[in-house]
């Protein structure tokens, strides 16, 4: 078969789907929920991608990968090259090709996906990554000559691991500060196990450890050092990756009774601290039979399906505007459907209540209808009077959103906050307005997703680079 | 890894851990606690700082065995390895020249009394401390707590030693005999700290209470540590320990503590069912 043929031939062939676990079955288990692709598959779809000269799919990426090369590799059956490719510009290839948003990132562009399907390019990178992960060995990556500079980098969740592994790559002393007992911020504490399979966080961190990265876990910045204590300590420069790690509460009524969590505190237990396996571990969970999720983001998706496998008969997602405006990925709103989660949309929970010993025994929730357009562009839902009604639950989740953790902003001084508490940090540089500090990822923005904290973790590392040896 | 140095027992099922942790054992301040986890299946749990060493680098924890992981925690001996130590945490104490600090301790609780205690006492206060348990044999701290003290009084519930009552009762009597008092600081059981808070109020007597809540990553991320201050939801970990005792809400606090009772029971007899085999913190 010659070229011009094949190419010819390859828009015919569909998008590969994963294989996955059963919705039943997996409702039950908190084992991950695709399989991966095999080998075969794998090419089958790499065959796919056009191989396009000027590829819009990179424009998509925040991280800029190579994808057409990353792609060629797997067709060519070079499956280390292709996660050698992908780490060039990607230092959590195997994280990303599960949690990224790829539908509205490189996919979104890709142009099969004009007049059909694009590429599956997060399966074909998680599929790359994977191999990597089982059958690569460790290759030390070049590295630059030694700089004699140290950088402190506070928080090892997506941003921070990403700036750690590019300095140390600089030739950079880096020390990443971690508060929690393990490292991975989010990835480890938030996103469950089902979704990412916290073996391969641990060997992302691994292999920053191998390349040299120092990592300090069970050190809370701020309290045991401040930030200029650092510096003072003699780092020569500070990122600050901390995360948007400030639960918020809808603030109605009954709030503190037992039984209702932060989406925080329901997924750290269940995710870090492995109450599903209680008691093996020591932490425990509330299992609620009839458990309503406030909120339409991922992280209410994953608090959904986490309450499901703990053994709840009933979960509503309770969300105040229609399944339109959901934020959450369509493929974690699909997931959760096909799993058994109810959907209560233009809901608003108003008062939550519970019974004398203090423990959740129902919900009153008000029906919304949508009007006219906010500030975000979405329809603004507005109350249907008279329209109350009582929801019966014996487990709320709050899921809508995070806010600022303040503890480092409280403790550096000349560090600028903005009003809702996030620090200010130039979009391109991640320069704060302290000298030698550096900020990127949910403490900047504000919840956002894990391949965008990559993105300011990179563009920062170089910023930083530049002010250590300019 | 954070090595046990000294572990004594201080009355029944009370052990008292020194605990190599020279970072924190330096920064550390009266009022401040830290969080550990024995092994890699352990919960995070939340001990206040009984007192430290800069110098020797060490940590003074005091516990009650009361459930799973204390009871683990203190089958640990001298040498054993604590898997993770997270400090210091909260707001320390604030501490300045009041006049007359009355700190009143009640059975573990006497733990974090004692710090504060002898923190006001080096700034200037007079401090009059009360210290009570339930019996006489579950007294702690009643030497130490004397040395920092200008007068201590003790109370049993039962009479075996000392007053026969509650620490709130000696307090009563300490303001009817009209000793002027500037500040309360009392730390103990929910229903001691709620009836001090009582008694003081009465008198318009400003009263700092220090709270133990459940906690889990004790840096203000997941809010399980919340109770109502003034009608506002704070969190414990990041705004506290330490609250205006006439403020809390007690009654809710109560109820949050008891959220995982019967996990609680279940964790503790599947353990002792085992015997306790894994020593935990061992090469873990």
């Amino acid at each position: 078969m010659n070229e011009t043929t094949e190419k010819k031939k390859r828009p015919q062939i569909p998008r590969q789907k994963m294989p996955e676990q059963e919705p039943k079955v997996r409702a039950k288990n908190f084992d991950e929920v695709p399989f991966g692709y095999s080998a075969d598959l794998a090419k089958l779809e790499a065959s796919r991608c056009l191989q396009c000269k000027k590829p819009l799919c990179v424009e998509g990426c925040p991280v800029s990968i190579d994808i057409p090369a990353f792609i060629g590799l797997i067709l060519q059956e070079n499956f280390l090259g292709s996660a050698h490719k992908l780490k060039e510009m990607n230092s959590l290839p195997a994280v990303c090709g599960r949690v990224c948003p790829q539908e509205d990132q490189c996919e979104k562009l890709c142009i099969l996906g004009k007049k059909g399907e694009p590429v599956a390019i997060g399966r074909l990178e998680r599929f790359a990554a994977d191999y990597e992960q089982a059958h690569g060995e460790f290759i030390m990556p070049p590295k630059a000559a030694p700089t004699g500079k140290k950088v402190a980098v506070v928080g090892s969740g997506p941003a921070g691991l990403t700036l750690a592994g590019d300095l140390i790559k600089k030739g950079h002393e880096v020390t990443i500060f971690e508060a929690l007992h393990k490292p991975g911020g989010v990835l480890v504490y938030g996103i469950p196990e089902f979704r990412l399979p916290k073996a391969i966080v641990q060997a992302e961190v691994e292999y920053l450890q191998k390349i040299g990265v120092e990592l300090k876990t069970n050190m809370v910045i701020g309290k045991i050092y401040k930030v200029d204590e650092l510096m003072a300590n003699g780092y020569d420069a500070v990122f600050l990756g901390t995360g948007a790690g400030l639960p918020t509460f809808m603030n109605i009524p009954g709030e503190n009774f037992n039984g209702v969590y932060s989406a925080n505190e329901y997924l750290t237990r269940s995710n870090l601290m492995k109450a599903y396996l209680f008691p093996q571990y020591d932490t425990p969970i509330a299992k609620g039979k009839k458990v309503a999720v406030l909120g339409g983001g991922n992280v209410a998706m994953d608090s959904a399906r986490t309450a499901l496998r703990l053994g709840a008969d009933d979960v509503y997602i309770v969300y105040r505007r229609s399944k339109k405006e959901l934020p959450a990925r369509i493929e974690e709103v699909h997931h959760a459907e096909e799993e058994g989660v109810q959907f209560h949309f233009l809901t608003l929970p108003v008062e939550i209540l519970g019974n004398e010993d203090g423990w959740v025994c129902g919900m009153k929730c008000q029906r919304m209808e949508l009007g006219e357009p906010d500030e975000s562009g979405r329809r603004r839902p507005i109350p249907v009077p008279g329209s109350e009604f009582t929801l019966e639950v014996d487990m709320v989740v709050v899921a809508i959103g995070t806010g600022a953790n303040p503890l480092i902003p409280s403790t550096t001084l000349d560090l600028k906050t903005n009003k809702w508490g996030y620090i200010v940090a130039d979009q391109e540089t991640g320069a704060t307005s302290k000298k030698g500090v550096y900020a990127g990822g949910d403490i900047v923005t504000g919840s956002a997703t894990v391949i965008l904290a990559m993105g300011a973790g990179r563009k920062a590392a170089d910023a930083i680079h530049l002010y250590l040896t300019g | 890894m954070f090595p046990i140095v000294e572990s004594r027992l201080l009355a029944a099922a009370v052990k008292q851990f020194k605990i190599a942790a020279p970072e924190i054992a330096k920064k550390r301040k009266p009022g401040q606690f830290i969080v550990l986890r024995i092994n890699e299946e352990g919960e995070r749990i939340p001990l206040t700082i009984a007192d430290a060493d800069p110098e020797a680098g060490t940590l003074t924890i005091i516990f009650q065995e009361v459930g799973k992981s204390t009871e683990h925690l203190g089958r640990l001996k001298a040498g054993d390895m604590i898997c993770d130590l997270i400090g210091p945490l909260g707001v320390p104490t604030h501490v300045e020249k009041f006049g007359t600090v009355i700190c009143v301790g009640g059975g573990i609780g006497i733990a974090p009394v004692y710090p504060i205690a002898k923190a006001m006492r080096e700034a200037g206060n007079t401090v009059l401390s009360i210290i009570g348990a339930r019996t006489k044999n579950l007294l702690i701290l009643e030497e130490e707590m004397a040395k920092v003290s200008n007068a201590l009084k003790v109370s049993t519930d039962d009479g075996s030693y000392g007053y026969h009552g509650f620490v709130s009762d000696v307090l009563q009597n300490i303001i009817d005999e009209g000793t002027h008092i500037d500040l309360v600081v009392a730390i103990g059981p929910v229903p001691m700290m709620r009836v001090v808070c009582n008694v003081t109020r009465n008198h318009k007597i400003k009263t700092v209470v220090s709270l133990n809540p459940i906690m889990v990553d004790a840096t203000g991320m997941c809010g399980a540590c919340r109770v109502s201050v003034g009608g506002r939801t704070r969190f414990v970990c990041v705004d506290g320990p330490e609250f205006d005792g006439h403020e809390v809400n007690f009654a809710e606090l109560v109820k949050r503590q008891r959220a995982y009772l019967n996990q609680e029971k279940l964790a503790l007899e599947s353990f002792r069912h085992t015997g306790g085999a894994c020593q935990g913190g061992k090469g873990l």
